[in-house]
């Protein structure tokens, strides 16, 4: 834009091209050493699956920081215009935090049926059992 | 003091003309202002999409992994994990970059240098649009994976492949594994069954009589056999024997791999691939209004190219993350 000269701003964009390119290979290196391709064993380790997840996430979120900042020109906008489409994102992480855990209550409640489900019980508990799948009614004796 | 009524008064003024229409709200054009509030709700529809997969993902015991399930690409017969999706990113960055280039001849007003960047722009979204094809066509036709069906199971306990016969294999897996449910005769492992007497138990049958005359209609039919379940639909689901944990020593069945894995894979890259495809349609229709002559004779000059340039690399910050969650992690 006005501030660059035009071959400034040429250069620039593949400069741009370049950082992706690196950005996008380095992820999916990152991504299959944390599935053990690279070192064999690492896979196992929770702290390295944790971690890996983690610099994916935050590279993924560096790349479109860059295509919104660079090749969308926000970093040129007015700062009112920039606030007022990134501000309402940060309702997604109200969202990401409430769903996800959601999820894991799901998994959770999912293994606690099952359980129950593989418990031994006598003929009563089997009534209880069959009378609850027909009325959906949770498990309780 | 006389300075500061003098701003006070610039300013007034100013206002009156910022709400009388001469002057545009943060200094961006009302199209391109709409265009960002666009993708704006956009990023919200995506975002819905992708924290939908999160929340199904956390809630299954398992989850296909991407490096298995996204492991073949048209190129020959080895298998590169991830490669394929990685050359499919490639060329939406690549044709983001066009993008930008095509933009920046607009601003010179350079109608050849628009059309010259805007048309390998419309290259690198046909190029990724036809890779997706090719992803989609070998997921449904050779993996036989629909939005209701996921073929591509992983274990959750170690074990032992059973043999054709009943008796133990070699094959040794660890809780973890991943598979993937073949139909019955497709791939070699159903061709060469022995004896099948249907829906008898091959529990703990070590020897190995009985092994080689076998139709291959009857091991491929419906049926429970020694090795294999076939159902009715004709997948082969492969006999194992558990081999630690509590269940140690009793012989189950692959089953099929989380439902809504398909569901949310078709759903999310499908509503992804219509954006790029739609953006093709826009960047065709614009490249021809500009090879025209059309936007050198607007009081805006080419920012019609500016705003499908915002839609196109919008397409491209979405694939970020759709590559994220399905591809990386």
């Amino acid at each position: 834009m006005g501030h660059l000269s035009y071959e400034e701003s040429i250069k620039k964009v593949y400069q741009g091209l370049i950082l992706l390119g690196v950005v996008t290979l380095v992820e999916v290196g990152l991504s299959l050493f944390g599935k053990g391709y690279i070192v064999s064993g690492v896979e196992e380790y929770k702290a390295v699956i944790y971690l890996v997840g983690l610099g994916l996430i935050v590279l993924s979120l560096y790349k479109a920081y860059f295509i919104i900042y660079e090749f969308m020109h926000m970093r040129y906008e007015v700062k009112g215009l920039a606030l007022s489409v990134l501000l309402p994102t940060l309702l997604l992480i109200w969202a990401i935090i409430a769903f996800f855990q959601e999820g894991g209550s799901w998994k959770d409640r999912r293994d606690q049926i099952q359980e129950k489900n593989a418990e031994p019980s006598d003929a009563q508990g089997i009534f209880d059992l069959n009378y609850s799948f027909v009325f959906g009614l949770p498990l309780c004796k | 003091m006389a300075t500061t009524d003098t701003v006070v008064e610039h300013e007034v003024h100013d206002d009156k003309e910022l709400w009388s229409g001469a002057k545009e709200p943060f200094k961006a054009s009302y199209g391109k202002l709409m265009m960002w509030y666009f993708l704006l709700s956009d990023a919200f529809t995506f975002a819905g999409f992708l924290i939908a997969y999160g929340a199904l993902r956390f809630s299954s015991p398992t989850w296909p992994v991407p490096d298995f399930v996204f492991k073949t690409h048209p190129f020959g017969d080895s298998e590169l994990p991830l490669i394929f999706v990685t050359v499919m990113s490639f060329l939406l960055i690549i044709s983001s970059v066009t993008m930008v280039r095509g933009v920046q001849e607009g601003h010179r007003n350079n109608t050849k240098g628009v059309v010259f960047w805007m048309l390998l722009t419309i290259l690198g979204g046909i190029g990724f649009l036809s890779c997706q094809a090719w992803e989609w066509t070998n997921l449904i036709a050779t993996e036989h994976m629909t939005v209701t069906r996921n073929p591509f199971g992983t274990h959750v306990e170690a074990g032992v492949y059973l043999n054709d016969d009943g008796s133990e294999s070699d094959e040794v897996f660890e809780a973890g594994a991943s598979y993937l449910i073949h139909k019955a005769g497709h791939h070699g492992h159903g061709d060469d069954h022995g004896d099948g007497h249907g829906g008898d138990e091959a529990h703990g049958d070590d020897h190995s009589d009985g092994h080689g005359d076998g139709h291959s209609a009857d091991a491929t039919a419906p049926g429970d056999y020694k090795g294999h379940v076939v159902d009715n639909q004709g997948f082969l689901h492969r006999k194992y024997k558990v081999t630690e944990g509590p269940d140690a020593g009793t012989v189950k069945y692959e089953s099929f791999g989380p439902k809504s894995f398909g569901a949310l894979f078709f759903f999310i890259t499908g509503f992804h691939g219509f954006h790029v495809f739609s953006g093709v349609v826009f960047l065709f229709i614009i490249m021809i209004n500009a090879a025209s002559g059309l936007y050198v004779e607007r009081n805006n000059g080419h920012e019609m190219v500016e705003k499908i340039g915002l839609y196109w690399h919008f397409v491209d910050l979405v694939w970020v993350f759709v590559f994220l969650v399905f591809y990386l992690l």
